[in-house]
């Protein structure tokens, strides 16, 4: 009897855990090899030792797109969680229509990001210069996706447009969590407006806090649909994310060797970063 | 008397908001419906509603796009990745959560596969499109097996969670009464595991769905298109018609749309019980 049940559990999990292994684990070893040679995408190639690892950090295109992504993954996450709190606290207040605002402010995170950018794409191009000279404001009357200093904002918009519905909803759950007694003794002791929210509602949701900041930087560090649609990494290479120059150089440009070894510079950076927030939140989490 | 006054501000606020995710839409909505000659290069000509409601720009889209193709392939794709997440990840979940604490194999494996979740698919898709391509897998196919192993770390991970509420005693009652643990499994425990299911069947289809970068390296070669693939493979050829480009981008947006309002509530509870757990 012991025996069957033992023999069913492996008879379950070595297939699965086989088809695993050969579309994630083979590819994630074989993508390692290849970052140790010089090899095109077609054709011979050589081992060349940790020569790619060396030109990646005196390559300048490979920085920039480094600095890009970063600057890109912690401007949009501050802005993000700042306004879905603003926004969860909005919908969680006694209001009229709770649900139809609800479920409209999530409506965004369900579009396609390709098809989002390519409207947001026309946005900035025309209407926005447009809407600007009406205005009367210089700044904006050429495209803000034309421009190396500004075309990353257009970027963080469209990223922040989706992802704010995402981390809306999980400050909303968060909310729910909070008993309305912590309310109402904390009412007592004559706590309102931001010292309610900063002494009373904001310790209580950090947990939920914690989960957005995880998913807002995994999902903008690895950003690549919204480029694609918006800049295809133009003007001049200034909005280059990683996922993206890895993409286009690795695939198509030749550079299938060198793009590996970034790939697993980017692979360590990503655990460490995840390794390093869930530390950090679980020894948050237990000092309440 | 007071706290019905102060919400006033609060609703001002999310009605303002609102017309922030409202504008790109109703723009997108309008120009679709329009004819080339009615953009003139004012904001009203390009915002105002269009003089007659045709669908010549959608006809046109869906011919230059080859809609009905790619909507197929969209659709087969993510119902068959769901099906399969829902047997294979299920059944993992199963074993693994029931074994992970008792036995050093299972809990590695577990750990195994749940730290997939940190592999970031820029590492994986060129050695995939190789290999891929080796296994003759650069199609639909490919890429459905490629969505059942990716999305395998996370759904795990949710099974296994939700199986820590279920008795291991309404097993064992089960074993008693002589049936094996592969009809137990399927008799008993699947369906208990229904809320898990309907989670997992929303955020593995909306991910599949929306995804553009699985489909554009593995089924580059095949001729074949997802729905955003085609907006991406297609673009070029909208060249300077906006109207017949945005027709596009709103049939792309259609489907999701109707499930969205179909099942709202469903696609809100299992995106927060995903994020959650």
């Amino acid at each position: 009897m012991k025996n069957e049940r033992k023999r069913t559990f492996l008879l379950i999990t070595i297939p699965i855990l086989a088809l695993f292994i050969c579309f994630n684990t083979i590819p994630l070893i074989r993508g390692v090899v290849y970052s140790f040679t010089n090899f095109k995408g077609f054709g011979s190639y050589d081992w060349v030792g940790f020569r790619n690892y060396i030109d990646l950090f005196s390559d300048v295109r490979v920085g920039k797109s480094y600095l890009f992504t970063f600057k890109l993954a912690i401007v949009t996450t501050v802005v993000v969680n700042v306004i879905s709190l603003m926004l969860a606290l909005a919908l969680n207040s006694k209001i009229r229509a709770k649900s139809f605002f609800r479920g409209a402010y999530f409506l965004p995170n369900v579009l396609g990001a390709l098809v989002v950018g390519y409207i947001f794409n026309y946005f900035f191009t025309y209407i926005l210069p447009a809407l600007a000279d009406m205005a009367g404001i210089n700044s904006l009357s050429t495209s803000i996706l034309s421009s190396q200093n500004t075309a990353w904002i257009g970027i963080m918009v469209v990223c922040a447009w989706q992802a704010i519905a995402m981390n809306t909803i999980i400050y909303i759950s968060g909310l729910q969590t909070v008993p309305e007694d912590v309310y109402e003794a904390g009412g007592l002791d004559g706590a309102t407006g931001w010292k309610k929210f900063r002494y009373l509602t904001f310790p209580l949701i950090i947990p939920f806090f914690s989960i957005n900041m995880v998913l807002c930087v995994k999902n903008f560090l690895m950003v690549f649909d919204q480029i694609m649609a918006l800049t295809k990494g133009g003007p001049a290479q200034s909005t280059e994310s990683i996922s993206y120059l890895i993409y286009n150089n690795g695939m198509s440009g030749g550079q299938f060797g060198f793009q590996s070894a970034n790939a697993v510079i980017f692979f360590i950076v990503i655990v460490v970063i995840s390794v390093a927030q869930m530390k950090f939140s679980s020894r948050k989490e237990e000092q309440l | 008397m007071m706290k019905r006054k102060a919400n006033w501000p609060v609703m001002a606020f999310l009605i303002l908001g609102l017309t922030t995710i409202a504008f790109p839409l109703y723009m997108t909505f309008v120009i679709a419906f329009k004819q080339p000659t009615e953009m003139t290069n004012s904001i009203s000509g390009i915002l105002s509603l269009p003089k007659s409601w045709s669908l010549d720009n959608f006809r046109e889209a869906m011919r230059v796009t080859d809609f009905w193709h790619s909507l197929g392939n969209s659709l087969i794709i993510t119902l068959v990745t769901v099906a399969l997440s829902i047997l294979i990840h299920s059944l993992m979940g199963y074993a693994l959560g029931r074994n992970k604490a008792r036995s050093k194999f299972y809990g590695f494996v577990y750990l195994f596969i749940v730290s997939g979740m940190f592999v970031p698919f820029a590492i994986l898709m060129m050695p995939l499109a190789k290999q891929t391509a080796e296994m003759g897998l650069g199609n639909w196919f490919g890429v459905v097996l490629l969505y059942v192993v990716f999305y395998m770390p996370m759904n795990v991970l949710l099974y296994s969670g939700y199986l820590v509420n279920i008795p291991i005693a309404l097993e064992e009652a089960s074993r008693v009464d002589g049936a094996s643990t592969w009809t137990t499994y399927w008799k008993i425990i699947f369906p208990i595991m229904r809320p898990m299911h309907a989670t997992v069947a929303i955020l593995t289809a909306l991910a599949v769905w929306n995804d553009v970068m699985t489909p554009l390296i593995i089924m580059a070669g095949s001729n074949q298109n997802t729905l955003p693939l085609a907006q991406l493979n297609f673009q070029s050829q909208f060249g300077t018609n906006y109207n017949l480009a945005f027709a596009s981008y709103l049939l792309a947006l259609i489907p999701i749309l109707i499930f969205y309002v179909v099942c709202q509530k469903q696609i809100l509870n299992g995106v927060v019980n995903g994020a959650v757990k």
